[in-house]
């Protein structure tokens, strides 16, 4: 099985030596002729110079030895305006005109400046939160309303609404100039936009009431108490529609999670009465909408804010809990499906929905300034900038890890926006 | 010429007048009582603005002319009367 046998041993030759005589080249080098050139250089003849000024003896005698002045002239000129000149020394010196004027030579201050920082102590103790904020028709006052946000239930806490006048002297930042007390949490606030001192609030109860800040007591002006007709949701959002059938009486816009969207009328007995309703219903939206949770019953569509068209009267956006936007029509005619016993038909509104957040939303914003853009946001930290023709998005941008809470277009700037965020930016 | 020098010591001696320079329609300076540099600089300087402001006040309106300029600054008031032939430029500090 097994046998003797030589293997050949395995011969490696050295390489070594080959390889190096490989690597040797051979090469030549030669550099260039230098050329060289002579040439001479010869310079001008020099000249040596000597120059000595002489110091002059006084700046004024140097003016008058070169200027020929006519003296006569001088003089007459003097006197005629050393009067003049006089006056306005005299003037001048008395003057206060420009006391503590500072010219601003450069650009004005680009940051925003913390003017005022106010509060309620009252509602601070409580630990109420700022719900809403809102300017008078004047700019000088603001309101703010305290409230609870995140009550799940009924909360039946007080809660007050406070306003400041910043142009008033001796404005105290803890102490408002009224305060109204409210039965229920106040979740939203509008002022008149052209009576300064009316102003409306939307309650956690769904009611509305509307107050006169000029007056001292009772300052409720009108309310809608609790009528079949009231919102049976928080009130999300109050707004104040200009009436072109009745002048100067505006009518008062609500809206709320319990999908409808109200429009009330003054009465004389002080008194809200529902001029018109929309009710927003899963079933009645456009079919590019899919609410997969509201799938069976009459399911109503929670509406968390609008926005007006600037352009069009008849036309709103609206941003509802599911996330979708949707744009709609005053001018709706069709009948929402289920009425909720109210006293005013209520209509269906909506028109087209857009792509959806990926979660509520919290605010819409029309651009003053182009007829059918207007931003979203919502829950999901996102902006949507959306045409009011087509469905997706024209721009989506992702601005905040936590929740959008507000979104607004500059009133002045057509390209610039302003957003708040739940972190408290 | 003593009536000169009297004329412009007594608005010299006006409160908060730090210095008053005449000088002629070229504008060289005929009379100062700031140094030769800085002289030589406001004569040519307020010269120029001087001539400027005129100019300006009879284009906006040609039956009009300058009668008076003041200049106010965050450390002067500079004032200056013209004439066909001279400026008178007054040089005053603000009141404290």
């Amino acid at each position: 099985m097994f046998a003797d046998g030589t293997v050949p041993g395995a011969d490696v030759e050295s390489l070594w030596r080959s390889a190096r005589s490989a690597r040797c080249e051979a090469k030549s080098c030669q550099t260039g002729k230098i050329s060289t050139a002579e040439t001479a250089v010869q310079s001008h003849t020099i000249r040596d110079a000597g120059v000595q000024t002489d110091q002059s003896k006084a700046a004024v005698q140097d003016f008058q030895q070169e200027v020929q002045v006519d003296y006569a002239s001088l003089l007459s000129f003097l006197q005629r305006v050393e009067d003049a000149v006089i006056k306005e020394l005299n003037r001048n010196w008395k003057s206060r005109a420009f006391d503590g004027f500072e010219v601003n030579w450069t650009d004005q201050n680009e940051t925003v400046l913390c003017l005022h920082t106010l509060s309620y102590p009252e509602a601070q103790d409580q630990n109420l939160q700022v719900t809403s904020v809102s300017w008078n028709a004047t700019g000088s006052v603001v309101a703010c309303s305290y409230g609870r946000l995140d009550g799940g239930d009924w909360s039946t806490e007080k809660s007050y609404v406070c306003t400041w006048n910043l142009d008033r002297r001796g404005l105290n930042p803890e102490r408002p100039d009224l305060v109204v007390d409210v039965p229920s949490s106040v979740m939203c606030l509008a002022f008149h936009p052209s009576q300064p001192s009316v102003i409306a609030g939307g309650l956690f109860s769904g009611e509305l009431v509307v107050w006169d800040t000029s007056r001292t007591e009772d300052s409720v002006i009108w309310r809608t108490g609790m009528t079949d007709d009231t919102h049976t949701d928080p009130v999300y959002q109050v707004n104040w529609l200009p009436d072109a059938k009745h002048g100067n009486h505006s009518r008062l816009l609500s809206v709320s999670t319990d999908g409808k969207i109200l429009v009330w009328r003054e009465e004389r007995d002080g008194r809200l009465a529902l001029a018109e309703g929309f009710a927003m219903v899963a079933q009645q939206v456009p079919r590019s909408m899919r609410l997969k949770k509201f799938a069976c019953g009459e399911a109503a569509v929670g509406v968390t804010s609008l926005s007006f068209s600037h352009f069009d009267p008849c036309v709103f956006v609206v941003g509802v809990e599911g996330g979708y936007s949707l744009k709609c029509s005053i001018a709706a005619e069709m009948p929402a499906l289920h009425q909720m016993g109210s006293s005013v038909p209520l209509r269906a509104p909506a028109e087209l929905a857009f792509s959806p957040h990926g979660g509520p939303v919290y605010s819409v914003s029309c651009s003053p300034f182009h007829r059918n853009l207007f931003l979203t946001c919502g829950t999901d930290g996102q902006i949507h900038l959306h045409s009011m023709l087509q469905t997706q998005p024209l721009i989506s941008l992702q601005l905040s890890k936590k929740y959008l809470f507000c979104v607004r277009w500059s009133p002045v700037r057509p390209l610039v926006f302003a957003a708040a965020s739940g972190e408290g930016k | 010429m003593a009536e000169v020098e009297e004329t412009l010591k007594r608005i010299q001696a006006h409160k908060g007048v730090a210095a008053t320079i005449v000088i002629n329609a070229e504008g060289i300076p005929i009379r100062t009582t700031l140094d030769n540099s800085t002289t030589v600089q406001y004569a040519g300087l307020l010269h120029q603005l001087t001539m400027k402001a005129r100019s300006t006040v009879r284009d906006i309106d040609p039956q009009n002319d300058l009668t008076f300029l003041r200049i106010r600054s965050k450390k002067h008031e500079i004032m200056v009367a013209p004439d066909k032939e001279y400026l008178l430029i007054v040089i005053q500090n603000p009141c404290e």
